[in-house]
Parts: C-alpha cells; structure tokens; sequence
C-alpha cells in the first residue's frame, strides 16, 4: 500500500474508533438515563424519585386486575418476578392490555408506594404464533400443570 | 499483485455498461419477490395470537428498517473506499445510497408508527430503538445536505464521506438498543442465532420481502448511481456517444 493511502486508511479507522470509543463511554455514562422505565425492583430499592413523572414497566400480575363497575379506573399489579406495584389507573387500555402481559406505564410513584398512571402502553415480545398454536401451547401448559404435583411453593 | 482487475472495477464506463445489463434482472426479481411477498403476507399468512391482523405491518416494517442499515453500511464502507483509495465511482455509490436508505429508514419509522398506535397505546416514544432509527434518517439528511453544500463536488464527497463514516456507530447501537437498555421495542426475533419465534408462514413472508426490498433499493441505487456516472463523466467521449446515440435513437 502506498504511505498516502495508508495515512488516509490510518485517519479513517482513528475516526471510527475514536468517535466510537467516544460514544461508548457516553452512552454507559448515560446508562440509567437511557433505559425507557425503571422496574419494580428499582422502584422498592427507592431508586425512583417520588411524585415526579417517571416510566415503571413489568408484568401483569395474573388476577390482580380490579376494574370500576361505573367508571374507567382499573388497578392492577406490575412484576418484575421479584417485587410487586400497585398501579392506578384511569382511561382506555391498549389492545395488548391483558394479564401475564408486559406494559410500561408513565405516572407518578405517590409516597405511600402506590403507582398512580397517566398512560398505559403495551409492549410485545418478539415471539409470533397463529392462535391456534397459542391456543395449543397454553393447554398443553395447562395439561402438564395438572399432570404434576405442585412441588414447588 | 496484480491490481488490474481492481481498477477496471472502478471504472465509471465499465460499471454504466455492465449495470446496463444487470439492471433489469435486478428490479424483475426483486418485483417477482415482492409479490410473492405480499401474496404470502397479505393472503397466506395466519394473523397473531395478540396482535391478530396488524402484524401483517410487519412484512413492511422488518424489510425496511433492515434495509436502512444496510444501505448505511454500503455508504460508509462506499464513502471509506473513495475517501483511502480517491475512487470516484466509490463516491458515487455513496451519494447515490443516500436517498434509497433514508426513504427506507423513514418508511421503517412511519410503518412502525402505525403499528404502535394500536398495539402499544403510543405513535412514538423516546426509547432507544425509536431514537437510535430517527437518529439514522438525521445522518442520512446530514450526509445528503453536507454533500450539496460544497460547490466543489470532490470536496463534498471527502466532506460527507467522513460524516457517512463517523456515523457507523449508530448501526450497532440500533442493532442492540433492545437488548441493553429496557425499551418498549421488543426484542429480535430471526436475527438471533436460535431458531426464530414466529410462524412458518410468517416467516417465509417476511423473508420473501426482506430479498425482495434489498433487491428494489439496489436497483433504485443502480438506476441513481447510472445518472450520477452520465453528470460527472459528461466531458467524456464515451459519455457524448451514450447520450447523443440515445437522442438520434429518439429522433428515428
């Protein structure tokens, strides 16, 4: 290679691992800051600030779901399998809303630990299947449940 | 070493003639695939089990937010060839992926918009994915517009070449953003090495518009990158010959 191709080749690869590096070491500085919400077990340790507008994603608690009969407020309970929220809400829930579902909600975290939402999204997971294979997969969850003993608990 | 074989690659005469060729067959297949694509997306494929009918937005989602990256690093990698080794159909092959990628990264965010509005409750939310994407179509803009800037265009190939390459880093944080930060994005589903988490006949879908989109954008890219050889070559003999042969062909 001629020295002046191999100067501008050199000037080339300092940028992009120079700026690279750069960028790198901002982004983990920034970590925290980066991540969409904080998850229940953050919220417990109290590394959340309190009434202040923040994002708290996790699972819904099977059968934790308590509707209003004559409005829309629902409460429901968010995990992340180690820690547990109340979350209030008030207003429509996306399609995706269900229970074992995983949402981010946006809210404020009020002093007594409660969760009171302003906004509720649903998050997918990268997993597709027609209903009938998650129809098949439940049941053959549920079969192999009833088959077993609880051994655990 | 025998650097022959090299140079003519980088001739703009050889490349006008040879893509002269290829161009048709590119675009053909890639029209082929793409209503293979649809059929199978539209007609053949089963819906969710959560998400029921929209996840059909997919088979145009996944193709061109992939196509975004991919045409990015064909630009960089493009803009350093021209920039190490002063190859002018390299720059030409940058500047002339620029406006495919960014209308492939604008079509990944707006259809992912539309997908998010009913399945997530939101349009758009500032999690790392979504900002790392609209982060990419700003790059393209910028290297498009830094291109213009100058009057002088070898100038502003080695200008913008330097932004396409400062800009790579966003490509591997786009690539993982759902996996190091918590994000309202889900996760990969075929990049990962395991076997992918969707149906069968999703997947073939999604395939069959993945190759087709690659396929379209490389032929929009040929059919620019053709234009681009004809306006800098135009004090060229062979050049006057292409063009004034064309016109004669008209006048018959």
């Amino acid at each position: 290679m001629k020295p002046l191709r191999k100067r501008r080749l050199m000037f080339v690869l300092s940028i992009v691992i120079g700026v690279g590096a750069a960028v790198a070491l901002g982004l983990f500085a920034m970590k925290q800051n980066i991540n969409l919400f904080y998850s229940p077990q953050e919220i417990v340790q109290g590394n959340a600030p309190k009434n202040t507008l923040i994002r708290l994603g996790g699972l819904v608690v099977a059968g934790s779901v308590k509707r209003a009969p004559d409005s829309l407020k629902v409460m429901f309970d968010l995990t992340d399998n180690a820690e547990n929220i109340t979350v209030s809400y008030e207003g429509i829930l996306p399609d995706l809303f269900r229970e074992g579902q995983g949402i981010v909600t946006m809210g404020e975290l009020k002093d007594d630990g409660n969760f009171v939402a302003s906004e509720v999204l649903a998050k997918h997971d990268e997993n597709y299947m027609s209903p009938e294979v998650a129809e098949a997969i439940k049941k053959a969850e549920a079969e192999a449940k009833a088959r077993k003993p609880k051994t655990y608990n | 070493m025998n650097w022959q074989w090299f140079h003519r690659l980088s001739s703009p005469k050889w490349f006008y003639q040879i893509s002269e060729r290829w161009l048709p067959w590119v675009m053909g297949v890639s029209l082929v695939l793409m209503a293979a694509g649809i059929y199978q997306g539209l007609f053949n494929s089963v819906p969710d089990y959560q998400q029921g009918e929209s996840v059909r937005i997919m088979y145009l989602h996944v193709p061109t937010a992939f196509a975004s990256m991919m045409f990015y690093m064909v630009m960089a990698i493009a803009a350093a060839i021209g920039y190490i080794w002063r190859i002018k159909l390299a720059h030409m092959a940058a500047i002339s992926a620029a406006p495919v990628g960014a209308a492939m990264t604008f079509l990944a965010l707006f259809t992912g918009a539309f997908w998010g509005k009913p399945m997530w409750g939101t349009w758009w939310v500032w999690d790392a994915r979504l900002t790392s994407e609209l982060i990419l179509l700003f790059l393209y803009l910028g290297f498009i517009s830094l291109h213009q800037a100058f009057e002088d265009r070898e100038v502003g190939d080695r200008a913008a070449g330097v932004l396409a390459m400062v800009g790579v880093v966003n490509i591997p944080i786009i690539h993982f953003s759902v996996e190091w930060w918590n994000t309202l994005h889900q996760g990969a589903t075929i990049s990962k090495f395991e076997k992918p988490s969707l149906d069968p006949s999703m997947l073939i879908a999604l395939l069959l518009m993945i190759f087709a989109v690659i396929l379209f954008c490389s032929a929009i890219m040929m059919y620019r990158m053709r234009n681009e050889v004809l306006s800098r070559e135009n004090n060229k003999s062979w050049v006057k010959e292409v063009v004034l042969g064309k016109q004669i062909g008209k006048m018959k």
